[in-house]
């Protein structure tokens, strides 16, 4: 399956937040979308999932969802948003349940998903007794147990500490590795950016506007063997956005 | 080098840092509660059998020893205690169910909202106890008229407590609902309905508190039997020993009451912690 975005511009009362953006994500491919705060990279990543309405353009699919897919378009949100009143197990089971996979089956696909992202000691836990990487471990396990299409990430580390970062990054690429996704993968991080993006969208300061799209022709499993490289990737996304981001630091949140 | 051991010589002057935190923290004395209950007990019975307590003022400990005997031995007590059961439950079980009702309309839905939370403002604030006149004239001098009463002041903080319970359930969890194409009754079911639970659950603990009030000022009204009518019937009779076995009657459903709401807490929002 695959996602184009058609010219999408979207104003919030009378304020341009993002402005004739066209893109398009690929089947298996991850593509980061990075800018400074407030460009609207999270407001786009809503209107891909069909959250949220552009003001105008529009979000197209084209091909089928891969089969058994129960929700083609699957998010990760940031702060995991996971039922506190259902435990690590109860909380997969929420996204199966509308489609009538319950008992045995549901165990199954349960018991599937746990054990990729390697929460099986975990499944009758609470989430107010995880850490904050399990508990994104549970979100992720949750997203892999309806079978997406394209995995909707927004700033999924972002409240993680850095070493956590790392040991899900490295989760991520392995999932990756072994049956490859498409994402769009939000963040503000560029390390997180070049990591996991197989190419990497740069937004200007609002009004949003791609600025630049870099390709990263690295296999992801490679990447942590050439940091230096990376690096340097790295460094140039910052080169490109340094003065945007200050002068956003500097916006008033209202204006 | 890396030094693992690393020996630190302490100076002759140096002094523990001063311990300035703790405090501000409650701990539990589980035995202080029945020590005060007992010292209050012995000051009252040792004033009332000395005479420093006038029985005009306080009954003697005996005299309400002596008003629960009769009211066990007549068999007062339970007809008092049933009366008073059956209105209490009956008014704040249907209160509390309407007003969870209604509150869930205001909370999802933004006409009933718009149309429903003027009225249920305008009308929290009155008494419901003056209401009792016009109550007995809709429906009766009999049960009716006390059975409303309740209901109606359970009703309203009820409604508040459950749409703004309603209110402040994570929205975040409501779009990640949507996000997996969940049903809305599904959404309503399984995030709203739980997320709201312990706001209405803490609702429960005010409005059964509200329910006790409105029956013993229903019953002091126009009853025959109930506690009210029981503890009016002591006191126009100065018969405090009765009077203070009605009022003991009454904290003891209140406490009962408030013990079982914590049980369902505790059931209920296992969750939490």
């Amino acid at each position: 399956m695959r996602i184009l975005l058609d010219k999408i511009s979207h104003a919030y009362d009378g304020t341009q937040v993002l402005q004739d953006i066209s893109l398009d994500l690929g089947k298996g491919e991850i593509v980061s979308i990075i800018g400074p705060s407030g460009c609207g990279k999270s407001t786009l990543l809503r209107m891909i999932g069909g959250l949220e309405r552009p003001t105008s353009g529009q979000v197209l699919v084209t091909g089928a969802a891969p089969q058994g897919c129960l929700n083609p378009l699957t998010y990760i949100f940031q702060d995991f948003a996971l039922l506190p009143w259902r435990t690590v197990a109860g909380n997969i089971s929420l996204v199966l349940e509308d489609h009538g996979i319950r008992g045995a089956r549901a165990r199954e696909v349960i018991d599937d998903v746990l054990a990729r992202t390697k929460l099986s000691d975990f499944r009758k836990a609470w989430p107010r007794q995880l850490s904050g990487g399990m508990k994104q471990r549970v979100a992720i396990a949750r997203a892999l147990a309806v079978r997406p299409a394209v995995m909707l990430m927004d700033e999924p580390l972002s409240a993680l500490d850095s070493q956590t970062r790392e040991l899900l990054m490295d989760d991520l690429v392995e999932l990756w590795t072994r049956t490859p996704f498409s994402a769009a993968y939000v963040t503000h991080n560029l390390a997180e950016a070049v990591r996991l993006g197989h190419r990497i969208v740069v937004l200007s300061r609002r009004p949003g506007r791609i600025r630049e799209v870099v390709t990263i022709d690295m296999p992801l499993a490679d990447r942590p063997a050439h940091m230096a490289e990376l690096e340097k990737i790295q460094r140039d996304l910052w080169d490109m956005m340094r003065d945007e981001a200050a002068a956003a630091d500097r916006e008033l949140a209202d204006a | 080098m890396r030094d693992t051991k690393t020996e630190i010589r302490i100076p002759a002057d140096a002094k523990p840092v001063p311990f300035r935190g703790g405090g501000f923290r409650q701990r539990r004395h589980p035995l202080l509660a029945p020590l005060v209950l007992a010292a209050l007990l012995a000051i009252w019975w040792a004033g009332s059998a000395t005479g420093v307590i006038s029985p005009i003022a306080m009954p003697a400990p005996k005299d309400v020893i002596d008003a629960f005997r009769d009211l066990w031995t007549t068999g007062a007590l339970w007809t008092n205690l049933s009366v008073s059961l059956y209105r209490l439950l009956v008014g704040w079980i249907l209160g509390s169910l309407l007003g969870i009702a209604v509150g869930l309309m205001i909370g999802l839905f933004s006409q009933a909202r718009a149309s429903a939370l003027p009225i249920v403002s305008a009308l929290f604030p009155v008494p419901k106890i003056a209401l009792l006149p016009l109550f007995i004239i809709w429906f009766g001098i009999g049960e009716g008229s006390k059975v409303a009463t309740i209901l109606f002041g359970t009703f309203f903080p009820t409604v508040i407590s459950t749409y703004a319970g309603v209110d402040a359930v994570d929205r975040g969890l409501i779009r990640m609902g949507q996000s997996f194409g969940l049903r809305w009754s599904s959404i309503v079911r399984k995030i709203i309905l739980p997320g709201a639970l312990p706001a209405i659950l803490s609702g429960f603990r005010i409005s059964f508190s509200i329910a006790i009030v409105l029956l013993v000022a229903a019953e002091m009204i126009g009853a025959q039997h109930g506690i009210g009518a029981y503890i009016l019937m002591a006191g126009s009779l100065f018969n405090l020993g009765q009077l203070f076995a009605g009022v003991i009657l009454l904290s003891a459903i209140g406490l009962f009451g408030s013990w079982l709401i914590g049980l369902a807490e505790r059931r209920m929002l296992d969750w939490r912690q």
